[in-house]
């Protein structure tokens, strides 16, 4: 299999509804309700239900995921910042029956933008990318990013070619946009505005462990 | 006398070499069962990446920054999937963070093949200055680095390495000298 611009994005209706108070350039990031990290991770990771991969971005957004209850399938990256999506992307290439989701914070996409372009050009049909936007560099120390003030990481997406890119209006609408992505056949961005609550736990950070389970837990190694 | 012999001799051996060595990588390649090839261009390795393009065992695909595609490689490691990296000298500079606090610490056999810009020959003072810090790099983090020079050598050091960063769960890096690849030529 040979990909390249040739597979680009083929869904072009947003998924879960959300398309009507999401359309570009309306000023949804500013109508979205501000949510929580913590309660978003747990409502996503109690639906998955088929070993679906989960890679936890640097920092909080790891954190999280780890409070969550740790799952074989879950990578928590405690390093590379910027790098969750492309490690969600290899996962989704070398495992095309599996659905990713990636949980990247906005400072961090904000870092990797590129990739963005890249998943759109491959067009995965497995992979979920879900944005925390605090609008802070909050491990930090709370720094702002500029998707506090100016940058709309949804247009930012959808001009990358990532045309099912939405922002969740509430947790009900969050529900509805992360099951169509899990079955959109497309890969699918969905940004959600969160509060400055710090992250609820804290990995252990052992990067081989880490792996090492994360391996099993996908079937790589016995 | 008008002709230079050395001159003569080493633009012939860089044509031998322009027709090979590119077919002895892709072949230890596919024989390793390394399936993903992600890159960011490079002139040099233009010939490679058009050959790895053209062969439908491959997936490939260009990275937008280098640093993405080692996310990509070792997420696909992760998922099964052997993988490896193309990239220049300059882009090599840029990985060292996903090196040192991924690729490293979870010992992910990562195959990172360099094309040498910066010496023998090279004509851009930015190129020169960024070759020299990437041994330097490699040798801090401890990583098995081969510099290629002999087409002879080739397919050897590749198919050893391979098999040897995946045996030992450790990345590898192969910088492709211009006294392999021809480089890229100073045109006036």
């Amino acid at each position: 299999m040979n990909q390249g611009p040739s597979g680009a994005v083929s869904a072009q209706n947003a998924p879960g509804g959300g398309a009507a108070h999401n359309a570009p350039g309306d000023g949804a990031a500013h109508n979205a309700k501000v949510m929580n990290r913590f309660e978003l991770t747990k409502r996503l990771v109690a639906t998955l239900k088929h070993d679906e991969a989960v890679i936890g971005g640097i920092g909080n957004a790891n954190f999280d995921l780890w409070a969550s209850g740790q799952r074989p399938q879950n990578f928590y990256m405690l390093g590379s910042m910027g790098l969750t999506i492309p490690i969600a992307l290899g996962v989704a290439i070398a495992q095309p029956e599996r659905h990713v989701i990636a949980l990247e914070g906005d400072g961090s996409l904000l870092m990797q933008l590129g990739c963005l372009a890249t998943v759109a050009m491959l067009a995965p049909k497995n992979l979920t990318m879900v944005v925390w936007d605090n609008g802070a560099y909050q491990i930090t120390g709370n720094q702002p990013t500029a998707s506090a003030a100016t940058a709309d990481l949804v247009a930012i997406a959808r001009g990358s070619g990532l045309s099912n890119s939405n922002w969740a209006a509430d947790e009900d609408d969050f529900d509805r946009l992360f099951a169509a992505a899990i079955k959109a056949g497309a890969p699918t961005l969905i940004a959600a505005r969160i509060d400055n609550k710090p992250g609820v736990g804290a990995t252990e950070r052992d990067p081989v462990q880490i792996r090492e389970r994360f391996m099993r837990g996908l079937g790589v190694k016995k | 006398m008008t002709d230079n012999p050395t001159q003569t001799a080493a633009s012939r051996q860089v044509s031998a070499h322009e027709k090979n060595w590119r077919d002895v990588v892709l072949e230890r390649l596919k024989a390793n069962d390394v399936k993903l090839v992600v890159y960011v261009p490079d002139r040099v390795f233009t010939p490679l990446i058009k050959a790895i393009h053209d062969d439908p065992y491959f997936i490939t695909f260009a990275a937008t920054r280098e640093e993405e595609a080692i996310g990509i490689v070792s997420g696909a490691w992760m998922g099964g999937m052997r993988s490896a990296v193309l990239m220049q000298t300059s882009g090599f500079a840029t990985i060292p963070n996903a090196l040192a606090s991924l690729v490293v610490p979870s010992q992910i056999p990562a195959l990172i093949f360099v094309s040498e810009r910066g010496t023998l020959g090279e004509f851009n003072l930015g190129q020169a200055m960024v070759c020299k810090t990437m041994r330097p790099v490699l040798d801090s983090l401890g990583m098995e680095t081969h510099t290629i020079t002999r087409q002879d050598e080739l397919a050897f050091i590749i198919d050893r390495s391979i098999k040897q960063a995946v045996a030992t769960q450790a990345p590898v890096t192969f910088i492709l000298s211009p006294l392999l690849t021809g480089g890229k030529v100073f045109e006036k």
